[in-house]
């Protein structure tokens, strides 16, 4: 999933590009995966708030839950386990 | 304090891709403090958990300037870099108002960065330092420091026939700083954002040298289940073990009262390197363990004028 940078396009002088580590994926750490049942939500965002990878969409502006970043999420369950309407499952992550 | 809507609306400056484990509580505090601040950050972090996972050569997940030089001196870079601006601004040089906040793990504040700490609290920087504290060396392989809490296992105080886990009681860093005289020192946890929402947007209206301690759980060294991250660190609070308060200028206020306070048995079970102090023959230790807690406590309501 990581995309490798060739010599030329590495940084010079350790001065790093900010927000680079959004080129490096770590969905694929995960066992299990977070299902958003919308029937339950609130829009609370509440589980947006409680991610430590920053891994879920919002629409701030309508105020709607929008999705996961599965890209990024790392299956820790934070969410499901937060939600206080119980609108997360976690759910064994199967190869397709 | 800005609705949880209001801070969905402010960009993201701590983003994904950083390789902290899942469910770790420091990537909470990193986003939490970020979202709080509405101005432009220059932050500084000591070497630990956040350094090494969030800016692994060539990525940053940093959309602020950021810089780290050492393990003991987050406290004074980020002095320096106040200092510097400060000159800049007197030469008229720059104009925008800059939040400075340095970052530290807790062998980054209270063992190895201690000096350096206190030295920036002491000359009075213009500076937020918040310390996440995960009660060990996790980033090399969960070693005690100072802030490890008596008769926890870690690797080097092993739990065996010779000790029931670290025999010494952990620093209580707020109260140090509060003895340098600094304007602001609270306690905040992960598991109520708007708790350190709040705290870190008082404290950047503050001038000199604030300081807040999160507890930040970290599921690998505790080790607890990773969704229990925030629910953890909110036990601690209702065990009375973290007590939410603010210290401003020099005056306790206790910003969160817990209904009923819990045995600190509830917070242990949750975690592996308590298992120990919840068998049959270790009741002596937990019940020494408890009456410390609740003498700290008392000792906390009566500065707060609680009782």
């Amino acid at each position: 999933m990581e995309k490798k940078m060739t010599w030329k396009e590495l940084p010079i002088g350790d001065i790093l590009k900010g927000g680079t580590s959004l080129s490096f994926k770590t969905g694929n750490w995960r066992s299990k995966k977070p299902v958003h049942l919308p029937e339950k939500c609130i829009n609370c965002f509440i589980c947006w708030i409680s991610c430590p990878d920053d891994a879920i969409i919002v629409d701030a502006e309508k105020g709607k839950w929008v999705s996961f970043n599965y890209d990024y999420c790392k299956g820790c369950g934070i969410c499901a386990y937060e939600c206080p309407k119980k609108a997360i499952e976690m759910k064994e992550e199967v190869e397709k | 304090m800005p609705s949880i809507r209001e801070l969905a609306k402010r960009e993201s400056r701590f983003v994904s891709g950083h390789r902290l484990c899942a469910g770790c509580g420091a990537g909470i505090v990193m986003r939490l403090v970020l979202l709080a601040i509405d101005k432009p950050v220059i932050a500084s972090c000591s070497t630990g958990c956040v350094e090494v996972a969030s800016t692994i050569f060539p990525y940053s997940s940093w959309k602020v300037p950021w810089i780290h030089s050492a393990f003991e001196n987050s406290a004074s870079t980020i002095s320096g870099i106040e200092a510097a601006y400060n000159v800049f601004k007197r030469e008229g040089k720059i104009e925008k108002e800059i939040v400075f906040v340095g970052f530290g793990g807790d062998g980054g504040t209270h063992d190895i960065g201690f000096q350096a700490l206190s030295g920036a609290a002491e000359r009075g920087h213009n500076v937020l330092y918040i310390c996440y504290n995960n009660q060990a060396y996790m980033n090399t392989g969960i070693q005690r420091s100072g802030a490890t809490p008596k008769y926890a296992h870690t690797t080097t105080s092993p739990v065996g026939k010779v000790i029931p886990g670290k025999i010494q009681w952990q620093k209580n860093l707020v109260e140090i700083m509060v003895a340098h005289g600094i304007p602001y020192a609270a306690t905040s946890i992960p598991g109520r954002w708007n708790d350190l929402v709040n705290k870190v947007e008082k404290a950047i209206k503050i001038n000199g040298f604030k300081y807040i301690e999160v507890l930040s759980p970290c599921r690998l060294g505790w080790p607890h289940e990773p969704e229990l991250t925030m629910e953890i660190s909110r036990l601690a609070v209702e065990t009375c073990l973290w007590p939410l308060y603010e210290v401003f200028e020099g005056k306790y206020k206790l910003t969160y009262k817990p209904k009923e306070k819990k045995p600190i048995s509830e917070w242990f079970k949750l975690q592996g390197r308590f298992r120990h102090l919840l068998l049959p023959q270790n009741t002596q230790l937990l019940e020494e363990i408890q009456k410390e807690i609740d003498r700290r406590w008392e000792n906390l309501l009566r500065k707060c004028e609680e009782i």
